[in-house]
């Protein structure tokens, strides 16, 4: 989230789309409802009316995977009708920047694709530079090639009446959407975004992000309060996760993972520090080397030098233009490239897409090392369904973890704030803390090294001390991410004595004279304590629920981040009322923490040379309405899901996202406008269970609210094919099978949309929280053996929320 | 000060926390439930099931809806139920709060009668005949503390409180939703000590929110027993 959940309430208008909060984040709904009663609209658009629609004060029905050509639109609407704040356009986004003449868009394809790799160079896309290397701009928006001419243009096609024919929407809910929402466009009115994984698990996911920042941008809801993108994370901690390197194309603090060709440390700081021309632009990550070079030295302390490149060559380095996401390592491990697999709090038997070719995976391994509270369908997958256990080979370890209420530590939520938690009960039989069991194998790793073995550098010269009397330490571990002084530092005239924890990123060095396995949480466990563990309930002076002194939020405890574009370019808020921050004349005075202290811009004609652009995280200091940097396109555009039930995109000649992750092992079939398969699917969480519902399966008050696995139909669909409320159907997809029950349900109508196999398109949708071991039945099993593994060319996140599936009577 | 609840359902998202919190609260077993093609579970109250989320899907208007009611005991104030048992041993009044509690002593009444006196066929019986049903937490408010329902209710929709203090934020929030719901409406607020808000016609959402007469709350037989009650007192204490 650039906002936070308590901000929600500060909001005029709140669409959730892609998301089903009140299931899926039902304490969201505290604010929802708050806003709702200060006379806030709620808009939900969903393929199923849900719970969350049931509070909406407008609901309207799409074809899941058509939500760019929805929000396309929406920005169409918003330009055509003059509703966009224009001087917050000219100001905080790239709307005026001028983009090369080498940019061109041609029948759903833009410059510089290339069919062999299915990739493209995106040189092509950049923008035009003056003599002194800044961008070329005209902040009246009319010259041909500036970014607000090109976006015009490009959503020009989508009128209403041809979204609706490819989203199924009713033209009159799009248009009273359109106008609802872009109400939010006026001086002092916020709007919101309350978006999950209904927006992620598609082939076009990071664009229908895009497609809403756009939005966002343009209605100047970025840096307000009750504005903002909010993704709603779909686990307690995965924002705490992904901020330390969960996936594997990061390093904590948002680092890139080097390439192979970065052959240095040198070359790979050059290659990751952005270089503006600007005076105007603070661009943020000109600070890039100060952060990996500290995060080095809190991999391996004394042992990372300047002679050795701080332990740089210790760490391993991708491929250059490979992926080694979810969906491509359970390719790899299908095609037997693995011998082992450590799967941590995790069960891709049931979660992952395409779980069917996951578990056929698995039979590959020589060994798994399951970490959970409970065994689970992965750790159990060799005694599954169609499971021969003679025939398998894999060995599997389980270890017990110890449960999140068992350990002390922090959790991170979705509006950034880091949260300190103390041990509640201890933890049950031999069941440890994730972190105790992590320094164990470490230490065994260690020891295994002690006299040689191949490579042994990186891990023997891991600093590896985050034991107090045997047991993990967690403020051992806390302190190092916040970061400490390694010598005697001096700071604009402050002597950081030795030893000392880093108040804050501004002070950490490139020089290896500090450490910080995070510096975005570098200000988080200070001299002063730890910040996380903060309990107060005093709000700030603007009174706006920002509450600086509960818990910590990064980056510096700054909650609303943008927060520099809440205010015009005299530094007054567009909202006198619920301000974020205010320029007083000479300081920012009262509110959250600005982002960066610099004085307002003034004038573009004449800016005060001390301001820096707003956007500090850019490298030209302005919001990105042109994208230049994405894998599938500077703008969004309308593509088909991988799986669909239209034979042509209405929107152009390019059907599907041209650079969608595809796989080709013989498990991977798609089968588009199949007449096999002539629904669409999708699938969602239930309020009642957790993910796959191992936490929650094993949980009978739960288990007795949604006991089994079913399928949402429309009462049309069930009339076609003769199916009856609660009995059991089969779903089956080109990959699997499910047997479920049919909900047969008003929630779920028909749509008319054009060029389909039929006259309308029938919707399905299963929830994915079941797996065979529980219950007990060994019936109700994951929907994920239906999904196909195709994804997001920039997140290679898996398509899951649109393929095509069959039902029928049992 | 007599306790009450007020139950705001235009803010219920069925998150169904409260039907669990009850259960935990009170150590009841989950039952082995099946999906009838709906999400609401347990299909009824029960004597293991207190408090239930009931779900119904309607068009009004031309426009779908997804009604939630949190049902549970409305507290009457004067509770046919207790009127139809006379035995005080076997149900009664919390005088503190207002609860009208059972007993393990409801196993010796006539359990059929009790059920049927109910207007809002609440109470269920056990296999060995005791009645159940819920308690307003009597346990926990009498500790300070919000009935677990209450406590867990993240949107709003559960509020509880004195009874001036709910009838006051009922009032006040039913003149709200007037303006934009004409039909809304407080079920038997008068009467009972769990005050529902509703924004359609409460039909649609259980036969039972409002006081049926299906059910006969007081019966002949009780209005026998009501008159014949001060003798059997005099009685007792003679003998």
């Amino acid at each position: 989230m650039t906002n936070h959940w308590i901000d929600i309430k500060n909001s005029d208008c709140i669409i959730i789309m892609g998301s089903n909060a009140a299931e899926n984040h039902p304490i969201s709904f505290k604010y929802v409802a708050e806003a709702q009663q200060n006379g806030a609209k709620l808009i939900s658009v969903d393929p199923r009316f849900t719970r969350t629609s049931a509070k909406a004060d407008i609901y309207a029905p799409m074809r899941s995977g058509t939500d760019i050509a929805i929000l396309g639109g929406m920005i169409k609407y918003i330009i055509d009708n003059n509703l966009y704040n224009k001087e917050y356009v000219a100001a905080y986004t790239n709307a005026p920047f001028i983009v090369g003449t080498d940019y061109k868009f041609d029948d759903g394809l833009f410059a510089g694709y290339n069919k062999q790799t299915r990739s493209y160079d995106k040189k092509k896309w950049a923008f035009e530079m003056d003599a002194n290397g800044v961008p070329k701009m005209d902040r009246s928006l009319q010259h041909p090639r500036c970014v607000f001419q090109i976006l015009k243009k490009h959503f020009s096609r989508y009128d209403t009446a041809l979204v609706s024919k490819i989203s199924g929407t009713p033209e009159a809910d799009l248009i009273k959407i359109y106008e609802t929402y872009s109400a939010t466009g006026a001086r002092g009115k916020a709007g919101t975004i309350m978006y999950a994984m209904g927006w992620t698990q598609h082939t076009v996911g990071t664009q229908n992000i895009r497609t809403m920042a756009i939005i966002q941008l343009l209605l100047g809801n970025m840096g307000v309060a009750g504005g903002g993108v909010n993704a709603l994370r779909g686990e307690s901690n995965v924002q705490g996760s992904t901020d330390h390197c969960l996936l594997w194309h990061i390093w904590p603090g948002y680092l890139a993972t080097p390439s192979a060709s970065n052959v240095s440390l040198a070359a790979y700081n050059k290659a990751r520090t952005p270089v503006s021309k600007d005076p105007l632009s603070a661009n943020w990550w000109q600070n890039y080397p100060k952060y990996s070079i500290s995060l080095l030295k809190s991999f391996f302390g004394e042992n990372a030098t300047p002679r050795n490149d701080f332990g740089y060559d210790w760490l391993p380095k991708v491929d250059d233009g490979k992926h080694y996401s979810w969906l491509d390592l359970f390719d790899e491990m299908y095609k037997g490239s693995f011998q082992g697999f450590f799967a941590w709090g995790q069960n891709p038997a049931c979660s992952g897409a395409h779980a069917g070719k996951n578990r056929e995976a698995m039979k590959s391994l020589d060994w798994m090392v399951n970490v959970n509270i409970f065994d689970n369908e992965t750790g159990s997958f060799w005694r599954g369904p169609g499971m021969d256990p003679a025939r398998i080979k894999t060995e599997v370890f389980f270890l017990p973890a110890a449960v999140s209420v068992e350990k002390e530590g922090s959790i991170t939520n979705s509006g950034r704030w880091s949260q300190w938690r103390y041990q509640g009960p201890k933890p049950l039989g031999n069941s440890r803390p994730d972190g105790q069991i992590i320094m164990e194998l470490g230490n065994k790793i260690k020891a295994q090294y002690k006299d040689g073995g191949v490579f042994p550098e990186p891990i023997r010269n891991l600093k590896w001390d985050y034991l107090t009397k045997g047991e993990y330490d967690p403020h051992k571990v806390a302190k190092e991410i916040n970061g400490y002084f390694l010598e005697d530092v001096t700071v604009r005239g402050t002597v950081y004595k030795k030893g000392t924890l880093v108040p804050s990123f501004a002070f950490l060095q490139a020089d290896g004279s500090t450490s910080s396995g995070n510096w975005l949480y570098c200000n988080s466990y200070t001299e002063k304590g730890n910040m996380a563990a903060r309990r107060g309930t005093k709000d700030a002076s603007n009174n706006i629920g920002l509450y600086p002194e509960f818990s910590w939020c990064w980056p510096v405890n700054r909650r609303i981040i943008y927060n520099r574009a809440s205010v015009d370019l005299k530094g007054q808020p567009w909202d006198k009322a619920q301000w974020v921050i205010k320029w007083d004349g000479s300081k920012w005075a009262g509110g959250d923490v600005p982002d960066g202290g610099w004085p307002p811009l003034g004038s573009y004609e004449n800016p005060n040379p001390k301001s820096r652009h707003a956007f500090i995280m850019r490298k030209h200091g302005h919001g990105q309405i042109f994208g230049p940097g994405r894998a599938d396109g500077p703008l969004p555009e309308h593509y088909e899901p991988m799986e669909c039930p239209v034979e042509k995109n209405l929107m152009s000649g390019t059907y599907t996202n041209p650079t969608a992750a595809i796989y080709g092992t013989k498990a991977d079939v798609y089968k588009t406008c199949d007449p096999r398969y002539p629904f669409v699917g999708t699938t969602y969480r239930l309020v009642e269970h957790w993910q796959t519902g191992v936490m929650t399966r094993h949980q009978p008050w739960l288990l007795e609210m949604q006991p089994q696995v079913f399928v949402e139909m429309s009462e049309e669909l069930a009339e076609l094919k003769g199916i009856k409320n609660g009995e059991r159907v089969l779903a089956t997809s080109a990959r699997g099978k499910l047997e479920c029950t049919a909900i047969v349900t008003k929630r779920l109508k028909p749509l008319k949309v054009s060029g389909q196999l039929g006259s309308v398109v029938h919707q399905v949708g299963f929830p994915w929280c079941y797996g065979w071991q529980k219950p007990e039945s060994g019936k109700e099993e994951s929907a994920n053996l239906l999904t196909p593994s195709t994804g997001d060319p920039n997140t290679r996140i898996p398509e899951t929320k649109a393929f095509m599936v069959n039902i029928q009577k049992i | 000060m007599s306790k009450s609840f007020f139950i705001d359902t235009t803010l219920c998202t069925a998150c169904r926390g409260c039907q669990v919190a009850c259960k935990q609260w009170h150590d009841l077993p989950a039952e082995e439930t099946t999906n009838r093609g709906t999400y609401q579970n347990p299909a009824d109250l029960s004597f293991d099931t207190y408090k239930l989320v009931r779900m119904s899907e309607t068009v009004i208007g031309g426009q779908l809806r997804w009604l939630f009611f949190p049902e549970q005991c409305r507290h009457c104030i004067e509770a046919p139920c207790l009127e139809t048992a006379g035995d005080p041993t076997a149900i009664y009044y919390d005088e503190p709060t207002g609860a009208v509690l059972y007993t393990s002593e409801t196993r010796n009444l006539n359990a059929g009668e009790i059920k049927s006196s109910c207007p809002y066929n609440i109470p269920r019986n056990g296999p060995e005949g005791v009645l159940a049903k819920c308690d307003m937490c009597y346990d926990r408010v009498q500790a300070g503390m919000e009935p677990a329902c209450v406590k867990t209710c993240p949107t709003g929709t559960m509020n509880f409180g004195n009874r001036q203090e709910m009838l006051d934020l009922a009032h006040k929030r039913l003149a709200v939703l007037k303006r934009t719901h004409p039909e809304a409406m407080l079920l038997d607020p008068d009467d009972i000590r769990v005050i529902f808000m509703v924004a359609y016609d409460h039909r649609l959402y259980h036969d039972f929110a409002v006081a049926s007469n299906t059910n006969h709350g007081i019966s002949r037989q009780v209005a026998l027993k009501r008159m014949l009650r001060p003798l059997r007192h005099l009685a007792s204490h003679l003998l």
